[in-house]
């Protein structure tokens, strides 16, 4: 397994992982009134193209730390799933950019700017604080008005290199070449409005430009892990828990998660179609294992109380479908212990027409014959707890994921 | 930024504490900012080692988002669940400061203190355009505050939390975002120009 990010709550206890938090923000600070971000006339005249220091910290900082965190996935130090990448919001994202630049013309700052403002007693960057507290409490009491759009054009933990199709490393290179392109644009603005002297510059500013170049043009090299790079990562961990069976729960364990409130459940059939509109348990979601890696996105953005089930008609494709998932960090994943055919042995009782097959299966293969396609209309597929009185193992641990609680900034 | 020399009041003054103490605790001599590309690799870094050993990216407008929060539920906590959306922040026993995101904003604030301190710039002033009344950028300042905090929470999020964050791990929305932030203040900028220069 990769060894960051780190599990906080685990290592440091609950309110132990703040001091993290708190040591984190204080460099953010630090830096931000370091870099003169607590004064707002030099903010304001990156939009008279005066001094560009606004565009030079944000993308410099963007650029320097997007190297280094797919640097660091790409050698296996990182784990990119585990890590809260915003979720996309496309119209509203933009919608609340635009009022953002109008607040940001207007007061002088950003939030967080504002705050190393505030820090140093300006009482414009106080001011711009209290505002901004009003403005966020005046979103909390109207936001209920435009739920709508305000929940629209989602298109869930949306990466740049998916919505292009291309390398990680290919995007990060062009992304670091635009930035050098807006930061040799920016002087040339600055030179122009600003009277600004450009031989008074640090040379070491074009060294620094290269390292950053190089840097993102071997990421291209190093490359990302895949899925099986990322299962030989960890399998030697989790190969035993398959052997050991503890990671395979009995029929009746899934019927009881179900009934739990405490516990959303999400069942992935991997089954055929044709299998699948036989007979399916109630709600579980038909997937192929080629189209499984393009659902991940959004199950590493299901609430952390997520148990994921996979099903096969025996164990064959829901297993492969668990190390899937187990490698690329999907937390509570469990396997139908005997498949669909072991959820009908327990079961079948609820619906006396079904009939067991008779000849041998192949592994893999429904055992039972319908004659017609129920789906989950068959009573064995919502039984009634109440009426089955089941022993079994519970196996089930509920693991927070280590990293983001779902929150960033949003 | 004014260059002046800076001695606080009293700091030579005859006081308890010893000299080197005195030295030790009073603000540093004003000096002038980093470079902007030094201050964008250390605030890279700094990202960086967020994502790195929490899994989380920096943010500002969510913690006060919390903070607010905090205060709206000593004072209306029935209203607090009964609104969908500050159901999320304090519903029920939910405490709102029990978030990384307000430590985050606690250590910024600290952080930000620390490095005004240490360079001479602590000084209550109100920073300004040549041309405008410190109240009217008081006025300013808390009218851009109000849309800009309407604005993030709209956006999920600030610069800091969208763009800067959701930047550096390519999510979509946020470049997205941190255009329209852009677009946004340069199409009014103009207009409002003898506020700032």
């Amino acid at each position: 397994m990769t060894p960051f990010p780190l599990d906080l709550p685990a290592l440091l206890g609950h309110w132990g992982q703040y001091v993290v938090y708190l040591a984190i923000g204080f460099g953010f600070g630090y830096v931000l009134e370091s870099s003169g971000f607590g004064n707002s006339l030099k903010l304001a005249r990156q939009f008279y193209f005066r001094d560009l220091t606004v565009l030079k910290v944000m993308f410099g900082a963007i650029v320097t730390a997007m190297v280094l965190i797919f640097a660091a996935t790409g050698l296996g130090l990182l784990d990119y799933n585990a890590i809260w990448v915003n979720p996309t919001y496309l119209w509203p994202g933009i919608v609340g950019g635009l009022i953002m630049g109008v607040g940001f013309i207007i007061g002088g700052f950003c939030p967080g700017t504002s705050l190393v403002s505030l820090a140093t007693l300006k009482l414009d960057g106080v001011f711009f604080v209290l505002g901004g507290l009003f403005g966020i409490f005046l979103f909390g009491e109207t936001v209920d008005s435009f739920a709508a759009f305000w929940n629209s054009s989602y298109m869930g933990r949306f990466t740049v290199p998916d919505w292009l199709d291309l390398p990680v490393g290919v995007v990060v290179l062009g992304i670091v070449l635009m930035a050098l392109f807006m930061f040799w644009g920016g002087e040339q603005l600055e030179k122009r409005f600003g009277g600004k002297d450009l031989k008074r510059e640090p040379k070491a500013r074009y060294a620094g430009a290269a390292v950053l170049a190089l840097a993102a043009a071997s990421l291209i090299f190093i490359g990302q892990p895949t899925t099986a790079d990322k299962w030989q990562a960890i399998s030697a961990e989790k190969e035993p828990l398959l052997a050991e069976r503890s990671v395979q729960i009995h029929p009746g364990e899934l019927l009881d998660a179900q009934h739990d409130d405490s516990v959303k459940v999400i069942m992935l059939d991997l089954r055929n179609e044709v299998d699948y509109n036989l007979f399916h348990i109630a709600g579980a979601r038909r997937v192929s294992i080629e189209e499984l890696p393009g659902l991940i996105p959004d199950l590493l953005l299901e609430p952390s109380n997520t148990l994921f089930v996979t099903m096969s008609n025996g164990e064959e494709a829901a297993t492969e479908a668990w190390q899937l998932l187990s490698a690329e960090s999907v937390p509570n994943v469990y396997i139908l212990d005997g498949g669909i055919n072991g959820w009908l042995d327990v079961f079948a009782s609820a619906d006396p027409g079904l009939r067991k097959s008779l000849a041998a299966v192949e592994s893999d293969r429904l055992s039972y014959e319908f004659d017609l396609a129920l789906g989950a209309r068959s009573p064995a597929a919502t039984p009634d707890p109440h009426e089955f009185d089941l022993e079994y193992t519970r196996k089930v641990q509920m693991e927070l994921k280590r990293g983001p609680a779902g929150g960033g900034c949003g | 930024m004014a260059a002046e020399s800076r001695t606080s009041p009293g700091a030579n003054a005859p006081g308890s504490l010893p000299a080197t103490r005195r030295r030790f605790f009073a603000q540093g001599e004003t000096r002038g900012y980093i470079h902007p590309y030094l201050g964008g690799a250390l605030l890279g870094v700094v990202l960086f080692l967020a994502f790195f050993i929490t899994g989380n990216g920096l943010g500002a407008s969510g913690g006060l988002n919390n903070i607010i929060g905090f205060v709206q539920d000593l004072i209306a906590p029935d209203h607090m669940d009964r609104v969908p959306y500050l159901v999320k922040i304090a519903g029920g026993d939910k405490n709102p400061l029990d978030s990384y995101l307000v430590f985050v904003v606690l250590g910024a604030i600290l952080g930000g203190f620390a490095s005004g301190w240490r360079n001479g710039r602590v000084k209550v002033e109100t920073i300004r355009g040549p041309h405008i009344t410190p109240r009217t950028r008081w006025a300013m300042a808390f009218l851009g505050g109000a849309i800009m905090g309407y604005g993030a929470r709209f956006a999920r999020g600030c610069t800091s939390g969208q763009a800067l964050s959701g930047g550096a791990v390519l999510s979509v929305g946020s470049w997205a975002f941190m255009f329209a932030v852009f677009g946004g203040a340069y199409g009014l900028a103009y207009a409002l120009r003898r506020f700032w220069l």
